[in-house]
């Protein structure tokens, strides 16, 4: 019971369970408000500040091409691969924690966005050379698949040397992601050598996510799995729950837990390598979004991964805002910004769970 | 993804076929890429800028524009945001959706072709001139060039031995960052009858080992003027084991240039 006790925190564990289903209920309407105000807001902000935003949404006869570009094909796509890349990162980290029965995993730390990145950069690279009927059929959907596929690869991995018995060492399981991690940019580090300046240049972009350069083709190429992805994540949510008393529990329990472990492993891959092959890798939010609404709302799964969606596109649009305007009229990548605030975080979070990460 | 490649290459080849294109009533335009903006202050038609991207710091007062990033990460947003009526970029400006996006806002786009040879630099004068409506003021310029470029010409013709030049971009930790074939730091080299001792090894700028430093023997050390102590740094770098070791380390050759390795109106003077 480490793991619940400890993501709920001691106050916490005297508070009834029905009050905590009203909480994440209340909850779940208030993060929706947010999420659509924030995303009503991000149509609205950018550089070009003096963009006539509501004309354009409701197709005024007056509002100029440059406007119409800006919110539709800019700003529109932008916001909503946003709001999913962030509900799929958030909800990404609360599967992964929960499956790993504990808090501090997160696909940016424990190397699944890394494995994704150089999943998509070998085929940024080498994907000219590979053979005809791959790109045939894959086309403009190779890179997405590559990374989906790195990030498949990442996940079982450290799955299969983290967890021993049905039991799973938090030590292991960071210390894997950082060997993973370190593996997979060592080998985006070879394929640099072999890169032109203009890959390269697009290689940089992996490393430090982005929102930028948002398009509808990036959209519909990463939209469909990011949304299968979300909508089947809350029937996981029983399971997890029942997974956190161990393995056997859960057996016990009805759980048919291998089976449970593998959609579990392809809903975190299909999610993080989706928006890695959009966005690059954005650290940091599959850890602390969860985090924060576990502290409010208790550990139960049920409320937890629909509300982390929905924060997740919350925190991830705020922090575009921010990236899009500070140093305008240029532009900051967004991983800088949720480093920022996702590392203090997260050593704020190992020194209250300082016990969890004793070796 | 081959695909997006081949598009992006056909969208950014064409206008320098076509080069039909003439904005001579432009006059809120965005300067992509440090030689481009060279040209047009060269032209002397620098007040019809309005911004400019981050490569772009010659002359001093191009520093006072609005900066719209990288311009291989160019923000379609951000290049909007200033109002243009034109961009004149690099052909190797980016990324591709930027640019659909931009082109999508109707604002229209002159690519000028890349190129480290004197023909090159004449050929991205007049299709700037041209873009701009000042192709008079082109030909000038042009023809100016064309002078310096045939004296250097003569110049080399008269000089015998070339000299091995080594050009590098950064010194990281202790090891070179050298500059091999096509780069305008190579093009530079060439020009003025020098031998790239890195050309035959690699294309681009890589960190080079310390053995092939001693191997290539360079006669002397070329690098960009920075910001800062430049005696220190031809100190720091001439101390290099490795570069202790060559004629140039030998007889302290070490030479710094002004930054200007996009190849653009500078380039004779430079050299």
């Amino acid at each position: 019971m480490t793991f619940s006790s400890s993501l709920a925190g001691q106050r916490h564990a005297t508070r009834p369970q029905g009050d905590r289903r009203v909480l994440a209920r209340l909850l779940t309407a208030l993060l929706a408000g947010a999420l659509l105000l924030t995303m009503l807001l991000s149509l609205g902000w950018g550089a070009a500040s003096d963009t006539d935003v509501v004309g354009a949404l409701i197709g005024a006869d007056d509002v100029s091409l440059r406007d119409r570009t800006i919110v539709w094909d800019i700003r529109l796509p932008r916001t909503l691969i946003g709001a999913l890349v962030g509900a799929a990162l958030a909800v990404s980290g609360a599967v992964l924690q929960g499956l790993f029965r504990n808090p501090l995993a997160d696909p940016g730390l424990v190397g699944v966005s890394a494995g994704a990145s150089f999943g998509a950069v070998i085929a940024i690279v080498l994907g000219g050379s590979a053979p005809f009927w791959l790109q045939a059929s894959l086309g403009s959907f190779m890179v997405p698949f590559a990374a989906f596929l790195g990030g498949w690869i990442t996940t079982i991995l450290l799955y299969s040397v983290a967890t021993r018995n049905g039991r799973t060492s938090v030590a292991t399981m960071l210390l894997a992601g950082l060997a993973l991690a370190a593996l997979a940019s060592a080998l985006t580090g070879v394929l640099v050598y072999y890169a032109t300046d203009d890959e390269l240049r697009d290689l940089t972009f992996w490393g430090l996510g982005s929102v930028a350069g948002a398009n509808w083709q990036k959209f519909w190429s990463a939209a469909p799995l990011i949304i299968v992805c979300l909508l089947a994540a809350p029937f996981l949510a029983r399971s997890l729950n029942a997974l956190a008393l161990g393995e056997a529990a859960a057996g016990h329990l009805g759980i048919r837990v291998q089976a449970m472990k593998r959609i579990a492993i392809l809903t975190v891959a299909c999610s993080v390598g989706a928006s890695v092959a959009v966005t690059g890798g954005i650290g940091f939010v599959g850890i602390v979004v969860p985090h924060l609404l576990r502290l409010v709302q208790g550990p139960d799964h049920r409320g937890l991964l629909i509300n982390s969606a929905l924060l997740g596109g919350v925190m991830l649009l705020l922090a575009d805002a921010i990236a899009r305007t500070v140093i305008a009229p240029a532009e900051m990548p967004i991983g800088i910004i949720t480093a920022i605030i996702g590392g203090p975080f997260f050593l704020w979070i190992l020194m209250r769970n300082r016990a969890l990460v004793d070796l | 993804m081959l695909r997006k490649t081949f598009f992006g290459a056909v969208c950014l080849a064409l206008p320098s076929f076509l080069q039909a294109e003439r904005y001579p009533t432009a006059d809120a335009i965005v300067s992509v890429g440090g030689p481009i903006t060279e040209i047009i202050y060269a032209l002397g038609e620098e007040d019809r800028i309005v911004a400019r991207d981050t490569t772009s710091v010659f002359p001093e007062a191009v520093n006072d524009l609005p900066d719209v990033g990288y311009m291989r990460r160019l923000s379609a947003e951000g290049v909007l945001s200033v109002g243009p009526d034109l961009i004149i970029a690099r052909s190797t400006s980016g990324p591709v959706e930027a640019l659909d996006q931009l082109r999508g806002a109707a604002v229209p786009i002159v690519f000028v072709e890349d190129g480290f040879t004197p023909d090159a630099v004449l050929a991205s004068i007049g299709t700037v001139g041209e873009a701009l409506g000042v192709e008079d003021k082109a030909d000038t310029l042009i023809a100016q060039l064309r002078t310096d470029f045939a004296a250097l010409d003569a110049q080399r013709a008269a000089s015998d031995t070339p000299l091995r030049v080594l050009f590098a971009l950064s010194v990281d930790g202790g090891r070179l960052n050298a500059s091999g074939s096509g780069t305008g730091a190579h093009g530079l080299i060439e020009l003025v009858g020098g031998t790239n001792v890195m050309a035959e090894s690699f294309e681009g700028y890589k960190l080079v080992n310390d053995e092939a430093v001693i191997l290539a023997a360079p006669d002397v050390i070329v690098m960009m003027d920075g910001r800062g102590d430049h005696s220190g740094r031809a100190d720091e770098v001439l101390a290099l084991p490795s570069v202790a070791l060559t004629p140039a380390g030998e007889n302290a050759a070490f030479l710094t240039i002004p930054g200007a390795l996009g190849f653009g109106p500078r380039t004779p003077e430079l050299a």
